[in-house]
């Protein structure tokens, strides 16, 4: 789309692909967090409040894992960041086409800028809360302090890969039929409970902890509380599983969202 | 330049697929117009939208050697909940052009006033029609897509259009699709007709002209939804 030449270099597509990133970020912090009261503060606030809200409600019904050592506020928060980083990034895809459509009516903004815009943003989000509410908590000295803050970033990145992967699949798959769209609420009440952000797969049975693990998120979780509560705890992980995973829901992702700009439709 | 190569577009619908364009060819050299005549659902507004590139051919490709426009004045491109400069914004953002200079013009031109504040989904649709042909007004694009059919609003607004477009921006390219062959014999120095999918081309506007009253004549008009 550049002057002259009718071929776009790799350099003019980067730099165009920047520019569209930038304007679906600002849109989508204007429009999402508006300008009033505290705008752009609820990007972080508000996955807060939700995982907030759940380690109160755990806390107080006693969900005391007699003996196991775990803090429960380190655990509710652990368990609660980490279901956002999959959960909010992929329903927030699957409906960015139908909210973002008349905007798809310029040629340079494709499907997968908004996608990406979205994924980011709510990792941003995320990641922002689980930092300072852990921060917080740390300091009044309800929640220990890491114990391998290696092994946490490399849990809370391969969480991030996953839940980017999940919503380029789910998301591109939302312009191929509304049944996506709807399917993905109930599929993902009915994940939480199993994506290891309520239990360790250690308190299982052998027979149920294969089972459990058949799901990737699982092993990030169990990752991120590996580095956050070290040998306290027995986890059970397979990252090299996990990786394979993301990158199969990353490039089959990445092929359905290639399609569905095909079948953009005004 | 700006080229089609056997362009089609089908699309599916329950009674199964839809052929719209069928291996259209087309060349428009910078600086050149052309008109493109057909009867409502002819696919008119389909062309546009895939020369523009807000949709994908089903085969056949589209090469675009200069900055071609969205389709004009089509209010459809604007985030509703956002205000009508934070949509300016975000069209300046997408297309590298700076925002700050372009602020008085687009007052001026639509004469929105304290509304360019609100959210645009408050807008009436003359409003929103304004809006959207300041916004086109303001990127530099060397071809313009011109729907005739979504300009609508009073004689004051089609003048100002029309010196924007056809007066200020003489020297860029467009294509205009239009039902009306007056309009287009008016404006533009070639014409083409879209009849069943088909490009017809013509070496001058009366040729195309005559031929388009012609096949009005022959099957009655299709009335569109």
């Amino acid at each position: 789309m550049m002057d002259s030449s009718s071929v776009t270099s790799f350099g003019q597509s980067f730099a165009i692909q920047c520019r569209v990133l930038h304007a679906l970020m600002m849109r989508e912090l204007i429009t999402r967090y508006g300008r009033d009261n505290l705008g752009v503060l609820w990007l972080v606030l508000e996955p807060m409040v939700f995982t907030l809200g759940v380690t109160t409600l755990w806390s107080a019904i006693g969900l005391s894992h007699g003996g196991t050592g775990i803090p429960i506020v380190a655990f509710a928060v652990t368990g609660y960041s980490s279901v956002l980083m999959w959960r909010n990034a992929t329903s927030q895809c699957t409906a960015g086409i139908e909210q973002n459509k008349p905007l798809l009516f310029h040629r340079s903004v494709l499907i997968i800028d908004v996608f990406l815009t979205r994924i980011a943003l709510e990792i941003v989000g995320a990641t922002s809360s689980f930092i300072f509410l852990s921060s917080f908590f740390i300091f009044i000295g309800w929640m220990p302090v890491p114990d391998n803050l290696l092994l946490v970033l490399e849990g809370w990145l391969m969480l991030a890969w996953f839940g980017g992967g999940l919503a380029l699949l789910v998301g591109g798959g939302s312009a191929f039929s509304h049944l996506v769209h709807r399917l993905w609420h109930p599929i993902s009440y009915l994940l939480f409970p199993m994506s290891g952000a309520a239990f360790m797969v250690e308190w299982f049975p052998k027979r149920l902890q294969d089972a459990v693990l058949f799901l990737p998120m699982v092993h990030g979780v169990e990752l991120l509380r590996r580095g956050y509560f070290g040998n306290v705890v027995r986890t059970h992980y397979d990252i090299g599983y996990m990786a394979e995973c993301c990158l199969m829901l990353s490039l089959f992702g990445l092929y359905v969202v290639r399609e569905a700009s095909r079948r953009v439709e005004f | 330049m700006l080229s089609l190569e056997q362009v089609s577009k089908v699309y599916q619908t329950r009674r199964g697929p839809h052929r719209v364009l069928d291996k259209v060819d087309l060349t428009l050299e910078r600086g050149r117009n052309i008109g493109i005549l057909g009867r409502n659902g002819a696919g008119k507004s389909t062309m546009i939208r895939v020369i523009s590139g807000a949709e994908r051919p089903t085969s056949g490709r589209i090469i675009r050697g200069m900055r071609v426009s969205w389709p004009l004045a089509f209010a459809g491109a604007f985030a509703h909940n956002l205000t009508g400069f934070d949509n300016l914004k975000f069209v300046c953002r997408v297309y590298g052009v700076p925002f700050k200079p372009l602020v008085p013009f687009v007052e001026e031109f639509t004469e929105l006033g304290s509304f360019l504040r609100e959210p645009v989904l408050h807008y009436s649709y003359g409003m929103m029609t304004r809006l959207a042909f300041a916004l086109s007004m303001a990127v530099e694009f060397d071809c313009f897509l011109i729907d005739e059919a979504m300009v609508v609003g009073d004689a004051r607004f089609h003048a100002r259009c029309h010196y924007e477009l056809f007066e200020k921006r003489k020297d860029r390219s467009f294509i205009l699709v239009s039902h009306d062959p007056d309009v287009v014999m008016k404006h533009c120095e070639n014409a083409v007709v879209l009849l069943d999918g088909r490009l017809h081309t013509f070496p001058n506007v009366e040729s195309a002209y005559h031929f388009y009253n012609e096949s009005l004549a022959k099957t009655p008009e299709v009335i569109e939804q």
